[in-house]
């Protein structure tokens, strides 16, 4: 008599130590194997799209803080380079050099938190959280330095940055660039040749290039799956295109190709930045834009290689002091399109690891 | 007439002092204490001190390793309470005691209320029968080893009956996975104490101290390592916590309570590594036996050492995946426990009554053996454990001094 069995469904979330905010999965199980995933979001809705159109251009960076609100200075990026785009104005030269210092900051910040929770979902009892969020901290005072803000940022600016760097910042950038690559070789000696986390990572939650390219994935997502695409170089916006870095690219698309993508990103950050220190010349940091932007008739859209993939901002402006239209192409939305594909087939404990090492962020999610 | 309980009564010094001073004491002549009474209060006695002792320790050991584990994570730990925190597990305490006891509906009243109870009496009974020192132990059983792994398995019924009542089917699927896991990892626990059963000759647990002329760890390196795993496992420690997997499935099987129940469920999931580094110690590690010090503190040291081993292991290691689980039980240590069981055998049978240097040629086969399988395996595993050539291999300069401009 063969033994009969029924499928069992769980919501995994919105209250659930792993889904890294209020994300939800209606989850159909055979034992532990996953035969269903349908994603439920949009309990962190807070109609940022809508609210921006009631605010002056200055105050939608503000919001745009709050989207993915682990990586602020990449999300003020993209927004202040679509406005500049519309409104045509050109920051000066020395502003675009520490905009683009502080966004890789920022990527390794992002890098930083995805790193340690993806291995406290592989259940490594926060160890390796606390490593990544102790060198989290130390850049985090360094945007304190900035703009005396740690996580909302706001120090971008349409035509610049906020202010400019106090002196005692770029001593501080220099003792982290000194230290923070054997920080990097320290998680690496901890976590990359691990046997649990290769047995654990290889192989599971696999990506194909081609249906990563469908689902118009991007970001280091997209690039562990072998595709070189990385927006600083097909598309360089400030000063990308005066530095030397790699993109780096996985071979598989599997968990641990994520993660060592993310890590290789961390050292790729570490020499931009050193180039822009070295590059970097006094100067003005901003141009004079009116209190009231009122930037002309028209559209524009202002992407940048955020952290966690291809963030836009679509703008329209119909001449008056706020956007008419504003749309937010937010990666971690796009990235969980291709989620239940990874997670049918696999069983509850590599599903969690999948779902981590996609590093999404409810925040710009559900916006 | 002869008491039936001399002989545990001889061997026993605790309880003999303690039962001469009660049944010994009198008034004018007349002893107003029985000496069935006499023999109650003895073991009485000792029972409540040995199992408040353990929950102590247990306690100031649970301060030990949440500051430990700060260490571990470069963070402070708790510091706040008393000099140090170590009033923290007081705290703790009070705050769970009174919180409020909720209880979904639904539940399995009889039985979610017994789970925890099941479930720390258990880790408790395992030092019924662990000698602290010579001729220091409540019972003396002559199957001692026996009666732990009978007693070490019943936690995974407490554990499946917390997962069945609560109705909650994470708590299902941690009960499921902890039934499971138990079912595995029993076989070669068993089989990596028969190693040791052989070279004692006795399942006592005094007699496996006492027969341990050179530590066991020694002459049964195979075994002590198959053993740490199991015993992790039937813990449920990390590497092998899949019943709680907080990441997975929020707390597994103790998601639905509360208060002093969960309290109770954290609690003795304090004391069962203290138990398993006293199993650890006892068979493996000459238990009390030390030279100079007092045979308590060689005790206590040794099993704070395991407690500490097993402590680093849980801060570093991520979780294993189920089926991995499975596969390392039955596909690694369930042919190594067969195969130091067999070795063992083949060496109490060549060497029946071995002197010290035929001891340590057996320690010198014994550890090739072991380093061969373990080496064996890894290299059998190898395109498993491999890591990838680094994505774009760039060496990362180093910041110059800064230039003078800014």
């Amino acid at each position: 008599m063969p033994i009969r069995t029924e499928p069992v469904t769980i919501n995994l979330g919105p209250q659930h130590p792993s889904t890294h905010g209020v994300f939800r999965m209606r989850i159909t199980f055979d034992g532990e194997m996953i035969l269903d995933v349908e994603p439920v979001f949009g309990y962190l809705h807070r109609g940022s799209e809508k609210l921006a159109e009631e605010r002056t251009y200055t105050q939608v960076i503000t919001l745009t803080d709050r989207l993915d609100y682990v990586s602020s200075m990449s999300n003020n990026l993209a927004y202040v380079l679509a406005v500049e785009k519309l409104s045509g104005i050109n920051p000066p030269e020395r502003a675009m050099y520490i905009r683009v210092i502080v966004a890789e900051l920022q990527r390794i910040v992002s890098h930083l938190v995805a790193t340690g929770f993806f291995l406290n979902d592989l259940g490594a009892l926060a160890t390796p959280l606390m490593y990544c969020f102790r060198e989290r901290e130390k850049i985090l005072d360094l945007f304190e330095m900035l703009c005396g803000a740690r996580i909302t940022l706001s120090y971008m600016r349409v035509g610049g940055v906020f202010q400019d760097a106090p002196p005692d910042f770029w001593h501080s950038l220099s003792d982290f660039l000194n230290y923070m690559p054997d920080y990097i070789d320290e998680y690496e000696r901890l976590i990359t040749g691990n046997e649990i986390m290769l047995i654990r990572t290889k192989g599971t939650g696999i990506l194909s290039a081609e249906t990563a390219i469908n689902s118009s994935i991007s970001g280091p997502v997209l690039r562990a799956s072998g595709v070189n695409w990385d927006l600083r170089k097909t598309d360089p916006y400030d000063v990308y295109d005066r530095v030397d870095f790699d993109v780096p690219q996985g071979t598989v698309g599997d968990n641990y190709d994520r993660y060592l993508t993310r890590v290789a990103e961390m050292r790729q950050s570490l020499r931009i930045i050193e180039q822009c220190v070295d590059q970097i010349e006094e100067g003005p940091v901003r141009t004079e834009v009116p209190a009231l932007l009122r930037p002309p008739v028209g559209d524009a859209y202002g992407h940048v290689e955020g952290p966690k993939g291809e963030l836009g901002f679509y703008i329209v402006s119909d001449g008056s002091i706020a956007p008419y239209r504003f749309k937010i192409r937010s990666p971690s939305l796009i990235n969980l399109s291709a989620l239940r594909g990874m997670m049918v087939g696999s069983n509850l404990a590599d599903m969690i690891v999948t779902f981590g090492s996609m590093d999404i962020n409810m925040g710009e999610v559900d916006r | 007439m002869e008491p039936v309980y001399v002989s545990f009564h001889e061997a026993n010094s605790f309880f003999s002092n303690l039962y001469d001073l009660f049944a010994e004491w009198s008034f004018w002549g007349v002893s107003p204490i029985p000496d069935w009474l006499a023999y109650f209060l003895a073991g009485f006695l000792i029972v409540f001190a040995v199992v408040n002792s353990v929950v102590v320790v247990t306690t100031v050991g649970t301060w030990v390793e949440r500051r430990l584990i700060g260490r571990f994570q470069s963070r402070v730990g708790p510091n706040r309470w008393g000099p140090w925190g170590l009033a923290t597990p007081i705290a703790d305490a009070v705050k769970l005691l009174s919180k409020e006891d909720t209880r979904p509906e639904g539940v399995d009243i009889w039985v979610f209320n017994l789970a925890p109870l099941v479930f720390i009496v258990t880790p408790l009974l395992v030092f019924a029968v662990i000698p602290f020192g010579e001729g220091t132990y409540i019972a003396n059983l002559n199957i001692g080893i026996l009666f732990i792994i009978a007693v070490t398995t019943v936690p995974t019924i407490a554990m499946f009956m917390a997962g069945w009542a609560s109705g909650n089917r994470y708590s299902l699927f941690g009960a499921m996975r902890g039934v499971a896991q138990l079912v595995s990892y029993e076989v070669p626990m068993v089989l990596s104490i028969v190693g040791v059963l052989l070279m004692s000759g006795s399942l006592s647990l005094v007699d496996i101290v006492e027969a341990q002329r050179i530590p066991f760890i020694l002459l049964q390196p195979l075994g002590f390592f198959i053993f740490l795993l199991a015993i992790s496992a039937e813990m449920n420690r990390s590497p092998f916590d899949i019943v709680e997997a907080d990441s997975e499935l929020v707390a597994g099987f103790h998601t639905e309570y509360s208060g002093m129940k969960w309290g109770t469920f954290q609690l003795a999931e304090f004391i069962a590594p203290f138990g398993a580094a006293s199993i650890i110690t006892t068979l493996f590690l000459k238990g009390w036996d030390g030279p100079l010090l007092p045979d308590f503190v060689w005790f206590f040291g040794k099993v704070c050492f395991v407690w500490f081993v097993l402590l680093w292991i849980r801060a570093t290691l991520p979780r294993f995946r189920v089926d991995q689980i499975m596969a390392l039980a039955w596909k690694c240590l369930f042919p190594l426990g067969i195969l130091n069981l067999f070795i063992t055998a083949a060496e109490v049978l060549i060497w029946g009554d071995p002197t010290t240097a035929q001891l340590w040629i057996m320690v010198g086969i014994n550890w090739a053996v072991a380093i061969t399988c373990l080496v064996g395996i890894s290299q059998l595993m190898s395109d498993k454990l491999s890591t990838r050539a680094p994505l774009a291999p760039v060496p990362v300069r180093r910041a110059r001094g800064l230039r003078e401009v800014r």
